[in-house]
C-alpha cells in the first residue's frame, strides 16, 4: 500500500487532538514513514490520545526519530513503558521518558542483563521475612538505598553488573546490609549528633557508615556465610579493599562489636583513614530514621504498656498495684544479636507472652537494646487509643486522607495496550450495614410451596450413602453374591472375588461464591428481585450442604472498588445473614474485573474440589473512569480467563436482554443464562444452580 | 538388616528409640497411662509426635499399633470385618479391637484426616466405659487393663474441615508438641543423621527462617523430620543448598517464588 500525505494524516489526526496543538509539521514528518510505518504510528498516537493527548502527542513528535534508531518490536515497548509511566507517575515522568531516547535506547541495550525491582519483589521480600527481626517492607526509591528502620529503600532498576543473576545479588547484599543495620543495632545511637560533632559531618557520617559496614559485614559473614561469600565475590568485582588499619579492622570485626565500637573508632581515625563506598551499602538517612523511630518507640511504649495491663487483668480481676510487679529477664542466646533473649517476670515468676506481645517486645528491644524500667508498667485500664490499632478502617478512606491501608490491589487488563496496567485498583472490603427488617419473613411467606419443593429437590441431590454390591472389598459380606457364587463354583465355574459391600460415601466438595451487582441499576424491583433469590437459595443451600459465601460488589472509579461481605464461607446463614441480604442496597457503578479477581482469591482459600462463581449482574461492566464498552467487556474477560486457569468454574445470570451481545464473549457461550422476567428470578437462581452442580 | 513379619498385636518396640525429652510429656504420659486415660498429641507435622509414642511403648513394654488415618478409614477398618475362607464367613478383628484385646497402646495417628463417622468408635473407649462395641458381632469388648487409647492432630491445618470435634477432643488428656530449642534440635540432627555439629547448627538456624514464613506464604516452617532428612543427604555428599533444596524447600511449597525466596535463605546459611 501506498504511504499517505501529509494532509491526509493531518486529516486523521485533528479529531483526537485539542486546536491549539500545532499538527503539520508533525504530519509531514509523519508523512516520510512507510505505510506500515504510518500505520504503527496511527495506532498507537489513537490509543494514547484516549488517555492524554498532550501524551500521545509528544508521542507523535518523537516517533518519526524513534523509527530511525529503533526497530518496530523495541518501540512497542518505548511506547508501553511510557503508558505504565503515566499511569504511575502522571504526564511529567512519561513525556521524559518518550523525549529522551537515548536513554530509553541505553537502558533497553542493557534489558538483557537489567533487573527491575519489580521482576523480584516476591522473592525478596520473602527472604527478607525469613530473616529474623521485625517485619520490614521493600520500597522502590529515586533516592538512593536506605532504611527508616521499617521499610527498605532499593532502586528500581540495576544494571551495574553484566550477568542478571549478579545484579539479583546485588539487590540481595543491599538488602541484607540494610537489615543487618537494623538486627545488630546501628540505629541504637543517635548517628546524626554524634557526626555532628566533627568538623566535617559528612565526612565523619561517610566515615561512620564505612566503619559499620565493616562491623556488620563480619556479623553477616558469620550469621549467613553463603550470602556473604557472594557479597565478597561483588566487592572483588567493584575493586573494593580494605583501608582500615589492622587494630581497628581487628576491634570492628570481633563478634562482640557493637555500634558504640564504631563510634570509638571513628573518634580515633577521623581524618586519617579515607572511607570507601562500597557498591551494597547505600546510605545513613538519619532523617528517615530519626522520624519513623520516634513515632514506632512512643506507639510500642504504649502498646506494650497497654499489654501489660491487659496480661495482668487476666490474673487479677482488678489488679491492686501496676507498678514494680514485671521485671525483664536477660537469658542468654547464641542465636540472638545481642547474645540474649529478654524474658518478662510477673512478680518474680516467668511470665508466657502472646504472640503479638512478643513481636513488640522484640521490636522494642531492636530498637533500644533493652527494656528500660518505664516500659515495665502497666498502663492503667481504658481502651486502645484507635491511633494505636495497626488497620485503619477501610470504610474511612474517603473521610480522612486518602490511603491504601487494608485495600487490596490489583492489576488491570488493558485491552489495547495489551498489557497489565499494573496496581492498577484499590479494593476494600466492606460490611453491609444489616437491617432488620420484615423482608425475609416476607419473602419466605411469599414463596412458602417454592422452597418446600426446592427443600426436597435440593436434599435429594445431597451426598446419599449408597450401597454398592459386589464390589472386590468392603465392610460386609454381600450374601447375594456369595451365594451366586457358590452355585457357580457347584457348576464349575470361576468363583467371583466380588462379595462385599461397600457404602459409598457421596462427597460434593463444592465451594460456590455468589457475587451480586450492587450498582445503582439495581434500584427497585431488581434490587428486590435479588434479595428474594439470595434467600430462596441460602434455604436451598442449607438443605444441601455446599459451602457458599455471598458478596455483593460496586464501586466507583478505580481506587475506590468495593465489594460488600453478606455471608463468607466460614459464616453461618443466621439472623445477621438475613438482616444483610435484607441491608442489600443498590450503590455505584459496576467494576467487575477487579471483583472477580478477589472474589477469585477467596476462592482458591478455601479447600474444596470444585469452586464455582456465579454472577449475577443487571447488565455490562460499567465504572465512571472509562471503565465501559469494549475496555469493561475485555477487562471483566480477562479476569475470568485468569479465573479459569486457576480452576475456577464461572457462570453468570443476568437479566440484560441484550446479555447474547457480550456474554459468550465474556464466559463463553454455554456458561450464562438471561432471564427476561425479573419477577421470576428468585424461581429461577436456585435450580439454576442446580443444574450446574449436577 | 532383613525384613520380618510381626503380628500387627505383637509389635513390641525393643529397643529403646532415640527421644529427647522436651519438657515433662513423659510423666505426663505415664501418669494418663496409669490412670486409664486416653491421650491427644497435638503439635505440627515432624516434631516428634510418632517418635515419642515409639518411646513410650518402649518405655511401657505394650505392643504399638499404629493406624494411619485417611479419609476413606471406615469403621470396619477399625474393628473388623468378616471375610470369606473355605466357603464361611470369617470375623477378623481390625487393629482397634487387636489392641484393645492384646492390651496394646493404638496411636491413631493425624486422626483429624478419618471421616468424621468413623471417629464415633473411638468414643466409648475414650472415657470411663473403655469398651468397643462391635455391632456386626453383637458383641462388646471390654479392654484390657493395659490397653491405651493415643490420637494425633495438627491444629496448624485452618480448615473448618479439618479440626477435631468437641465431642472427640473433650475426652483425651492433651499434650502439646512444638519444635524443640535450637539446642536440643541441632542435638537431635547431629545424633540422628551424625553430621558434624557446625552444619546442624545451621540447618537449625536455616529452619528457624522458614518458621519466620510460617502465614507468611509457607503453611508450615520446616520440621525437624525434614531437617534430619537433610543432615542426611549432607553426610552421604549432597551439597548442602541441594540437600535443603530436595529436603525442605520442595517439600514446604510447590509455589515459584517461595521456593526461590527459601533457596536464597539456605544459600545465605551455607
Amino acid at each position: 500500500m501506498e504511504a499517505l500525505d501529509a494532509q491526509s494524516i493531518e486529516a486523521l489526526f485533528e479529531p483526537w487532538f485539542i486546536s491549539y496543538q500545532e499538527l503539520e509539521a508533525p504530519s509531514v514528518a509523519v508523512s516520510k514513514l512507510n505505510r506500515q510505518q504510518q500505520d504503527f504510528a496511527l495506532r498507537w498516537v489513537e490509543v494514547l490520545s484516549g488517555m492524554n493527548d498532550e501524551l500521545a502527542y509528544q508521542c507523535l513528535l518523537n516517533i518519526p526519530t524513534a523509527f530511525a534508531r529503533m526497530p518496530e518490536e523495541t518501540i512497542e515497548q518505548w511506547i508501553v513503558q511510557a503508558m505504565d509511566l503515566y499511569d504511575r507517575k502522571g504526564l511529567m515522568g512519561s513525556v521524559r521518558h518518550l523525549v529522551d531516547i537515548d536513554n530509553f535506547i541505553a537502558l533497553y541495550e542493557k534489558r538483557l542483563y537489567s533487573l527491575y525491582l519489580d521482576e523480584v519483589t516476591e522473592v525478596l521480600s520473602r527472604f527478607i521475612h525469613g530473616l529474623s527481626g521485625r517485619s520490614l517492607k521493600l520500597a522502590q526509591s529515586d533516592q538512593g538505598i536506605f532504611t527508616d528502620t521499617e521499610t527498605l529503600f532499593l532502586p528500581e532498576i540495576l544494571h551495574e553488573l553484566p550477568e542478571r543473576q549478579d545484579n539479583f545479588i546485588l539487590y540481595k547484599a543491599m538488602l541484607v546490609h540494610q537489615w543487618a543495620q537494623l538486627w545488630f543495632g546501628t540505629w541504637r545511637v543517635d548517628i546524626a549528633s554524634i557526626t555532628n560533632a566533627y568538623p566535617e559531618p559528612k565526612k565523619a557520617l561517610l566515615l561512620f557508615h564505612y566503619l559499620e559496614l565493616t562491623r556488620l559485614d563480619a556479623r553477616t559473614a558469620h550469621e549467613l556465610p553463603g550470602l556473604y561469600r557472594e557479597m565478597v565475590r561483588l566487592k572483588k568485582h567493584f575493586k573494593e579493599d580494605c583501608t582500615l588499619e589492622t587494630s581497628h579492622r581487628e576491634k570492628l570485626t570481633a563478634l562482640s562489636a557493637t555500634v558504640q565500637d564504631s563510634v570509638a573508632v571513628l573518634a580515633e581515625c577521623y581524618g586519617k583513614t579515607e572511607p570507601i563506598q562500597c557498591c551494597y551499602q547505600g546510605v545513613l538517612n538519619t532523617d528517615a530514621v530519626r522520624e519513623t523511630q520516634t513515632l514506632r518507640l512512643e506507639k510500642e511504649k504504649r502498646i506494650f504498656r497497654m499489654g501489660l495491663f491487659d496480661e495482668l487483668s487476666e490474673i487479677e480481676e482488678t489488679p491492686e498495684r501496676l507498678n514494680e510487679r514485671f521485671s525483664a529477664q536477660k537469658i542468654e542466646d547464641s542465636e540472638a544479636p545481642d547474645g540474649f533473649t529478654m524474658m518478662l517476670e510477673l512478680d518474680g515468676k516467668p511470665m508466657p507472652l502472646p504472640e503479638s506481645m512478643k513481636t513488640t517486645l522484640n521490636s522494642i528491644v531492636q530498637d533500644l537494646g533493652d527494656i528500660p524500667p518505664e516500659y515495665l508498667e502497666a498502663a492503667g485500664p481504658g481502651a486502645y487509643p484507635a491511633e494505636l490499632l495497626e488497620k485503619e478502617d477501610p470504610a474511612n478512606v474517603w473521610t480522612g486522607t486518602y490511603h491504601e491501608e487494608g485495600a487490596f490491589i490489583y492489576n488491570e487488563w488493558d485491552f489495547q495496550r495489551r498489557h497489565y496496567k499494573k496496581n492498577w485498583c484499590a479494593l476494600r472490603e466492606l460490611e453491609v450495614t444489616p437491617v432488620y427488617d420484615d423482608f425475609v419473613q416476607k419473602t419466605l411467606n411469599k414463596h412458602h410451596g417454592l422452597i418446600i419443593s426446592l427443600r426436597k429437590t435440593f436434599e435429594a441431590l445431597r451426598g446419599e450413602d449408597k450401597n454398592l454390591k459386589r464390589q472386590p472389598d468392603g465392610e460386609t459380606i454381600d450374601i447375594d453374591a456369595l451365594v451366586e457364587a457358590y452355585a457357580d463354583k457347584e457348576l464349575g465355574m470361576e468363583m467371583t472375588q466380588n462379595l462385599f459391600v461397600r457404602r459409598h460415601k457421596v462427597d460434593r466438595n463444592i465451594a460456590v461464591l455468589f457475587m451480586v451487582d450492587m450498582s445503582g441499576s439495581t434500584k427497585g424491583w431488581i434490587n428486590d428481585a435479588e434479595r428474594e433469590s439470595l434467600i430462596l437459595l441460602c434455604e436451598a443451600l442449607e438443605s444441601l450442604g455446599d459451602r457458599y459465601a455471598i458478596y455483593g460488589f460496586s464501586g466507583n472509579t478505580r481506587k475506590r472498588c468495593e465489594i460488600y461481605k453478606i455471608k463468607s464461607f466460614s459464616e453461618r446463614y443466621d439472623n445477621d445473614v438475613k438482616a444483610k441480604i435484607s441491608g442489600i442496597k443498590a450503590q455505584d457503578y459496576t467494576r467487575m474485573g477487579v471483583a472477580i479477581r478477589h472474589f477469585s482469591k477467596l476462592l482458591l482459600e478455601v479447600d474444596a474440589k470444585v469452586r464455582m462463581l456465579v454472577t449475577l449482574s443487571d447488565g455490562k461492566p460499567d465504572d465512571y473512569d472509562n471503565y465501559r464498552g469494549q475496555y469493561g467487556i475485555e477487562d471483566t474477560r480477562q479476569a475470568l480467563v485468569e479465573a479459569r486457569r486457576n480452576h475456577i468454574h464461572s457462570f453468570c445470570i443476568t437479566i440484560d436482554e441484550t446479555a447474547n451481545d457480550y456474554l459468550p464473549h465474556m464466559y463463553g457461550a454455554a456458561n450464562y443464562i438471561v432471564i427476561d422476567d425479573v419477577p421470576k428470578l428468585p424461581l429461577k437462581v436456585s435450580d439454576i444452580y442446580r443444574k450446574l452442580t449436577t | 538388616m532383613d525384613a520380618r513379619e510381626i503380628k500387627t498385636d505383637e509389635y513390641y518396640v525393643t529397643e529403646e528409640p532415640y527421644y529427647e525429652t522436651v519438657a515433662d510429656e513423659v510423666e505426663v504420659f505415664e501418669a494418663a497411662y496409669k490412670n486409664q486415660l486416653p491421650v491427644l498429641l497435638k503439635g505440627p507435622t515432624g516434631c516428634g509426635k510418632t517418635r515419642f509414642m515409639e518411646y513410650m511403648a518402649w518405655r511401657l513394654k505394650r505392643p504399638l499399633i499404629t493406624v494411619s488415618c485417611h479419609d476413606d478409614l471406615t469403621t470396619s477398618d477399625l474393628v473388623g470385618r468378616f471375610l470369606i475362607t473355605g466357603g464361611q464367613t470369617e470375623w477378623v478383628d481390625g487393629p482397634l479391637a487387636m489392641a484393645v484385646k492384646a492390651g496394646g497402646i493404638c496411636y491413631l495417628d493425624e486422626v483429624v484426616e478419618a471421616r468424621k463417622d468413623t471417629m464415633v468408635v473411638i468414643h466409648p473407649l475414650g472415657d470411663d466405659r473403655r469398651v468397643l462395641p462391635i455391632e456386626k458381632l453383637g458383641h462388646v469388648l471390654e479392654a484390657s487393663e493395659d490397653f491405651c487409647l493415643a490420637i494425633s492432630y495438627n491444629p496448624g491445618y485452618q480448615s473448618v474441615l479439618k479440626d477435631l470435634k468437641q465431642s472427640t477432643r473433650q475426652r483425651f488428656i492433651a499434650l502439646e508438641f512444638d519444635y524443640p530449642t535450637a539446642e536440643t534440635e541441632q542435638k537431635i540432627i547431629e545424633k540422628e543423621s551424625g553430621i558434624e555439629p557446625e552444619m546442624a547448627r545451621r540447618l537449625v538456624k536455616f529452619a528457624k527462617m522458614t518458621r519466620n514464613l510460617k502465614g507468611n506464604g509457607l503453611d508450615e516452617g520446616a520440621s525437624t523430620r525434614l531437617l534430619v532428612h537433610a543432615a542426611k543427604l549432607m553426610v552421604t555428599g549432597i551439597a548442602p543448598v541441594t540437600a535443603c533444596r530436595s529436603a525442605i524447600a520442595q517439600a514446604l511449597t510447590d509455589e515459584a517464588d517461595m521456593l526461590a525466596a527459601v533457596d536464597e535463605l539456605s544459600g545465605s546459611v551455607f
